[in-house]
């Protein structure tokens, strides 16, 4: 210890060892000495590489915070790691850092506002949080969406499930060290999120889909754009493909890590990609079809090893079934209204307003104090990117909710992430997080 | 005294009940899942809300009923754990049999093989907001069990790690409740005497 600190200390002596390999420009040297000023260790303790003598040796281990500030973990996730030296002995999420008591919120609001609310959960695929809230409040009503405004919200949801997907293929390969994936990923997600700007008026927390169908008609032009941004996918999901699947790196560093079985999955309440990429196809758009999901045609995806290379490859063939269920919601689209067309639920047309009294009263109502929904409960689940995504709403006769619960897939698949890691090398355990693609506004609500 | 108001609501309550029982019995399930529960689990009441089986089980057999439907029906996840506050009830969902009490535990079974699914509903009262863990059986309701702990204080026994998820672990009161107000920071001025 002490030899090693003399030689820190020594500058004849580093550099004399420096010059040996490599030779420095003498400008370069000169103005470093000028300028230069020596740091001495304002502590008698110079950490040096090699095994630390308080944690060698059988039985002791360490307990450190990756996170909540931590790069790769998607925003303010942390893991508390126990460590026997790089070995991940124990694995334990703690999440709550992003809570803002939406549920609570969401008691305050109408069922009229509820979609503004809800969006704001996930943030990486708002239109799934939308769709599930509009679908419980209208099971709640027993109101029937027209056809035309439930192909909106598939072909939207699928929209979403790209540009979702999308980011988590461009975040993923940062976290691995591919860097160049955010700028391919990003590329292609953008020009997603132009088309959903066009369409619903925003990139993110849309507003768009709410109780009774859907906010606006869809714009001039929209199939051209659609299939333009359909084309553009397909060749950059082929450029990943080509850049990350085959490259041995990549392979190696994803390869057998964070595995998870069928049946831990399934009793750790895992959706998604997490449970599919074990082997097990369970998809709620094929299994328990709702919008139109049972008119279109598309695969589930699902592989075997349950690994994070599996993850990746298995979201990125998702992102080309979405491909497909948008193609054919271009060319399938049914006209009509794209809202009901009851004038408790949704808002008479604008121009209707300045005629007549009834719609003018409709109108101020509804902004005002909201539609009324008879007391009663229910659950309704759909398929985001992440899993299941679940709302269970209670009414209680007045215009805002009782109870609004978002069953966030993050949040129940975060339990899965302590299997992944344990036993694994700490260095894994970046590629767990990412693989497990968890949204910290979905988990803390 | 407000113990012996609750002691005494608990009675009218309960003779209430009774009296709806014989005077109208809950229809017999239409749904073989909950036909199942409620022959293993008597006492338990069917009803069908929106198109979807509920079941509302009696407290003591929270656990038991988890066991049951992961083992003998096939129910192979424990999709969502969470909780109702009805203390300021405009007005209730009644169903014929089930004596209401202020909190309610929810939770949802997935059947994969079956491809169904069935949910289950306790009621727990605020005198005592306890009930048993499904984790035993389910160890994926952990997380869904703490945030119920969190924001409503039910607590749950045999839950291996009852701590607050969501909520700071100093926090004090339960959030989701509905005497729990949601907190409001005043909005301060420059010329405003009192301190910042």
């Amino acid at each position: 210890m002490s030899d090693a600190r003399d030689g820190t200390r020594d500058d004849s002596d580093a550099r004399s060892h420096d010059e040996d390999d490599f030779v420095a420009d003498p400008r370069l040297t000169q103005q470093t000495d000028e300028g230069a000023q020596e740091l001495q260790p304002t502590r008698d303790l110079v950490v040096t590489g090699g095994p630390w003598p308080e944690v060698e040796g059988e039985g002791d281990t360490m307990i450190i915070n990756m996170g909540p500030q931590h790069p790769s973990t998607h925003g303010v996730l942390r893991v508390m790691l126990e460590l026997d030296a790089e070995t991940i002995v124990r694995a334990k999420p703690v999440v709550g850092y992003l809570h803002t008591g939406m549920e609570k919120t969401g008691e305050e609001l109408t069922y009229v506002q509820g979609a503004t609310n809800v969006t704001r959960m996930d943030y990486a695929s708002p239109l799934s949080n939308e769709l599930v809230f509009s679908m419980a409040v209208e099971q709640l009503l027993d109101v029937e969406v027209p056809p035309r405004a439930t192909w909106i919200r598939m072909y939207l949801n699928e929209l979403n499930r790209i540009a979702s997907h999308l980011l988590w293929q461009a975040t993923n390969g940062l976290d691995m060290g591919a860097l160049s994936m955010i700028i391919y990923g990003w590329r292609e997600r953008e020009e997603t999120l132009r088309l959903l700007e066009k369409i619903t008026g925003l990139r993110m927390n849309n507003n768009y889909i709410r109780p009774g169908g859907v906010a606006a008609e869809l714009p001039d032009g929209w199939q051209d754009d659609t299939l333009e941004l359909c084309n553009e996918v397909e060749k950059g999901t082929a450029e990943y493909d080509e850049l990350l699947s085959g490259n041995p790196i990549w392979q190696e560093r994803l390869t057998g890590v964070g595995v998870i079985t069928t049946e831990q999955a399934l009793a750790l309440s895992a959706t998604g990609p997490i449970l599919r990429s074990t082997g097990f196809p369970w998809d709620l758009r094929k299994s328990q079809p709702y919008l139109a999901y049972d008119q279109v045609d598309f695969d589930v995806v699902y592989t075997q090893n349950g690994d994070c290379y599996d993850r990746y490859r298995l979201r990125l063939q998702e992102i080309l079934e979405s491909v497909k269920i948008v193609r054919q919601c271009v060319e399938k689209m049914p006209a009509g209204d794209y809202r009901v067309q009851d004038r408790k639920v949704t808002p008479p047309p604008r121009a209707r307003i300045d005629e007549s009294m009834e719609a003018l009263i409709h109108h101020f109502k509804l902004f005002t104090e909201g539609f009324k929904v008879p007391p009663g409960e229910t659950y309704a689940a759909v398929e985001s990117p992440r899993g299941e995504v679940g709302c269970y709403l209670v009414a209680d006769g007045t215009g805002k909710p009782c109870r609004l619960h978002i069953r966030g897939p993050s949040f129940y698949n975060l339990q899965s992430m302590a299997p992944m890691m344990e036993d694994r090398l700490i260095a894994d355990a970046v590629a767990v997080i990412s693989s497990v693609d968890p949204i910290m506004g979905e988990v803390d609500r | 005294m407000p113990d012996d108001d609750a002691r005494e609501d608990a009675h009218k309550n309960g003779d209430t009940r009774v009296e709806e029982e014989e005077k109208e019995k809950a229809p017999p399930p239409d749904d073989d899942v909950a036909a199942a529960v409620v022959e293993r689990f008597p006492g338990t009441v069917f009803h069908r809300s929106h198109g979807q089986p509920v079941v509302y089980v009696d407290r003591a057999i929270w656990a038991d009923l988890g066991g049951f439907l992961r083992d003998e029906q096939q129910f192979t996840q424990c999709v969502d754990v969470t909780a109702v506050d009805h203390l300021v009830d405009a007005a209730r969902l009644s169903v014929p049999g089930v004596t209401p009490e202020r909190f309610e535990l929810v939770a949802s079974f997935l059947s994969h093989p079956r491809n169904r699914r069935i949910r289950a509903i306790c009621e727990v009262p605020a005198a005592d907001p306890s009930a048993p863990s499904l984790t035993e059986v389910y160890p994926g309701a952990n997380f869904g069990e703490r945030e119920v702990y969190d924001l409503f204080g039910i607590t749950f026994t045999g839950h291996p790690d009852l701590a607050r998820i969501l909520m700071p672990d100093d926090w004090v009161g339960y959030p989701l409740r509905k005497d729990d107000a949601p907190a409001r920071v005043p909005v301060t001025f420059k010329e405003d005497p009192r301190p910042r």
